[in-house]
């Protein structure tokens, strides 16, 4: 790659002004920036959301407990779910997708900038809104400030009569301009990947990671706007006075669930499949082998987002539907366990005589094995109508989905930030640290989160603000607070070794880890335009290619 | 490459891609149709279950008139691009109008079937159920209409000033499929609405 053909301004020898700069940053509708915009930003909400969780798992460690009154609880539990789904996990897989889908395939920015810019500041003014409830959501009534009727927010909890005050409207409006970003983003990443690819990468050759994303993407537009939809109606009836969801007036309750989940579940699907698509990059590069089964992991992923559009009723076998409608959710349920399965088989078979190098990402990638599949195993046992009967609404559910979106999709992400941080900043993160990070937070989420299925298989219902002593409910909450520690700890080691070593890493040079996607061609961090020259693309493995001419992958694919 | 044997086919060389401008088109019209599919949902769940009056076959009535309207909107948006695509302006800006005028046309008899039915009926988005989701579907679609409308007349304007030229076919194009997904979309309310639900 030659850079003589292109004038490019050498750098000033002393800073522009922290003005300019931060100028820069608000304006800027470069990809890569607005990924890391997208990145600290989630960041940000990780700390304050995690601080919410901290606050319940403080009141919940004994009985009785007075940390905070039941109003403050409710807030937290409804706070901590919102931040975390549409202003920590969305960002993160956004962000990751802004910076590296164009990297990978070869192109200089997304497929419309300025869009890009615009669903960034959407999501960013969403989140701020969600949070200006605390300051503004009080209204006249001397109601309660921030929302406080769950993440999922039934009917007729959010009706004017049981939610007055502002906090419900904080909540619909955060999400709906939230939304309006999601969508905008999604569409964004369609064009980029099926029109920006450079020459040479079919869709049979493009990285796995765009795949992913690219149904990410097709899930995040059927999802997001039935979500948009919704939160549209319950905004009609709760200022225009309007009857959708109004059971005195003929609406339904179970209507509002519906159209909830048919958001809710899919979403699980936007959030866990970039996890995959991390581990389908991460994995092959530690194992020093190309992914198994390539073509099977594109239409696993497939298989996924279509069947993932059609479980949403499981969250609502207690509500009592129809002996059909149940046994429809039950059995589609279990369908989905099938491609995931094979997932990860192919994660396996792709280590498997690799020659591994335990390195921060692939320690992360490896433990999202395990939990992963103990995820998948107690979402089987809850696919099960008659055992979700017993178990819905307790602990065992909250423990359930915290081993998916922590147990599979946090630590995917933690092993993404590892792994592209070089890419990032052009400098490497401290490994001792990393795998300090990685040790303590394994065990922070299994002391935390293996516990808590057992007081939800005793009976504890989730969502109490405390309990009566005596039901042997007790020790395992102190085990699972416990737990919540050591993740705190392990999370701010994780914040300071990104700051440390951004400013005093090693340089990491362009390709740190010996990879093979196009990424790793350019300098790190890369150049506003990416590549001097668009490179031409043979094989899934390009820079392999480039880096064994005597041995091509295009040879054999 | 030290495989001189393997030369690259031809074909694999040439380098198409779909133009990004119709696939996000496309994309926001999935979008979209997921949104209406929701409020489609909703109406027809709530078909017949208003426990108060009044009910929908007393006081709708078919808007056949601006229906063909809208409809024929669809094509004469259709000539406006295909005259912009063989480079007459002037035919392409005629048509846009004609467009414009009939979209209008639609939105004006939306209006009147409104303040009919809120001053003559007394049907407000509070009466009942109906209310609730006539009101909330065709709603939305007239804010799909005023939006594109909006869009059209800023295109119309810049055709005025002289901006538009035959380069600007394909993005006119664009526009026009968001027109004709609001015209279909109307296929559906319309029958929703109109036939089913009366």
């Amino acid at each position: 790659m030659s850079t003589e053909s292109i004038a490019w301004p050498v750098p000033d020898a002393e800073p522009r002004p922290l003005v300019d700069q931060l100028h820069g940053w608000v304006t800027t509708v470069d990809h890569k920036r607005l990924g890391i915009l997208y990145i600290v930003y989630a960041l940000v909400f990780l700390l304050i959301g995690g601080l919410e969780a901290t606050i319940m798992r403080i009141q919940l460690m004994r009985p009785h407990n007075d940390f905070v009154s039941p109003e403050v609880f409710n807030r937290m539990f409804t706070m901590h779910g919102t931040t975390m789904i549409f202003f920590v996990a969305m960002p993160l897989v956004f962000g990751f997708a802004n910076y590296l889908i164009p990297l990978m395939i070869g192109a200089r920015d997304m497929a419309f900038p300025r869009l890009n810019a615009f669903s960034f500041w959407m999501t960013a003014f969403g989140g701020l809104l969600l949070y200006f409830s605390f300051v503004g959501g009080d209204g006249l009534y001397g109601a309660g400030n921030a929302p406080d009727v769950g993440w999922f927010a039934y009917a007729p909890l959010t009706s004017q009569t049981f939610s007055q005050g502002h906090s419900t409207d904080f909540w619909i409006l955060s999400l709906l301009v939230s939304g309006f970003g999601s969508v905008g983003t999604a569409i964004n990443i369609i064009a980029t990947i099926l029109c920006m690819r450079c020459p040479g990468m079919t869709l049979r050759t493009m990285p796995l990671l765009a795949w992913m994303n690219l149904t990410m993407a097709g899930l995040v537009i059927l999802a997001v706007s039935p979500l948009t939809a919704a939160q549209v109606m319950l905004l009609i009836d709760r200022y225009l006075g309007a009857h959708f969801f109004d059971t005195q007036a003929g609406g339904s309750a179970v209507i509002w669930m519906h159209f909830f989940w048919i958001f809710g579940h899919p979403e699980v699907y936007v959030l866990v499949i970039p996890a995959f698509a991390f581990a389908s990059e991460i994995i092959p590069v530690f194992s020093r082998k190309a992914i198994f089964g390539y073509p099977v992991m594109v239409a696993a992923t497939l298989c996924i987002g279509f069947i993932g559009m059609s479980v949403w009723a499981h969250h609502m076998f207690t509500v009592g539907m129809s002996a059909g409608a149940n046994t429809f959710f039950v059995l589609s349920t279990m369908a989905i366990a099938v491609p995931t399965g094979i997932k990860i088989f192919n994660w396996l078979a792709t280590m498997w005589g690799g020659q591994i190098q335990f390195k921060t990402p692939m320690l992360f990638c490896v433990a999202f094995l395990f939990q992963f599949l103990i995820a998948g195993l107690t979402g089987i046992m809850l696919s099960v109508a008659p055992f979700n009967w017993q178990l819905s609404g307790s602990y065992f559910v909250v423990a359930h989905f915290h081993y998916v979106i922590v147990g599979a999709i946090l630590f995917n992400l933690f092993g993404a930030f590892y792994y592209w941080f070089p890419k990032m900043s052009g400098r490497m993160y401290n490994e001792a640290l990393g795998k300090l990070h990685c040790w303590l937070f394994i065990i922070g989420f299994h002391l935390t989160f293996d516990f808590m299925h057992i007081p939800g298989i005793l009976g504890m219902p989730r969502r109490i603000y405390t309990y009566e002593p005596g039901r042997g409910w007790e020790v395992w909450n102190v085990i699972v607070t416990i737990g919540v520690f050591f993740q705190a700890v392990s999370i701010l080691i994780f914040a300071g070794n990104l700051i440390w070593s951004y400013f005093r890493g090693e340089f990491a040079g362009s390709d740190p880890w010996d990879a093979w996607t196009l990424e790793w061609s350019t300098t790190s961090p890369p150049p506003t335009y990416n590549f001097a020259t668009l490179p031409e693309v043979k094989s899934r493995r390009p820079l392999w290619d480039l880096k064994h001419p005597e041995d091509p992958d295009w040879l054999y694919e | 490459m030290s495989a001189p044997s393997v030369t690259i086919p031809e074909a694999e060389i040439r380098w198409n891609l779909p133009a990004r401008g119709p696939v996000g088109m496309y994309c926001l019209i999935a979008a979209e149709t997921a949104i209406f599919t929701i409020f489609v949902v909703a109406y027809i769940f709530y078909i017949g279950k208003s426990i108060s009056g009044p009910q929908p076959r007393d006081i709708l009535h078919v808007p056949v008139f601006f229906t063909i309207c809208l409809l024929s909107s669809s094509i004469t948006i259709h000539f406006a691009v295909k005259s912009l695509r063989s480079g007459a302006v002037r035919t392409f800006s005629l048509w846009w109008l004609l467009t414009i005028v009939l979209g209008a046309t639609f939105l004006g008899g939306t209006a009147q079937e409104w303040r009919h039915l809120i001053y003559d009926e007394g049907l407000t988005i509070q009466t009942n159920l109906f209310g609730t989701t006539y009101y909330s579907l065709v709603g939305l679609h007239a804010f799909h209409v005023t939006v594109g409308l909006l869009a059209l007349a800023t295109v119309s304007l810049l055709a005025v000033l002289g901006y538009i030229k035959q380069e600007h076919a394909e993005r006119a194009d664009v526009l026009s499929m968001y027109w004709h997904f609001v015209d279909a979309v109307w296929v559906v309310v319309f029958i929703v609405v109109y036939v089913v639900g009366r």
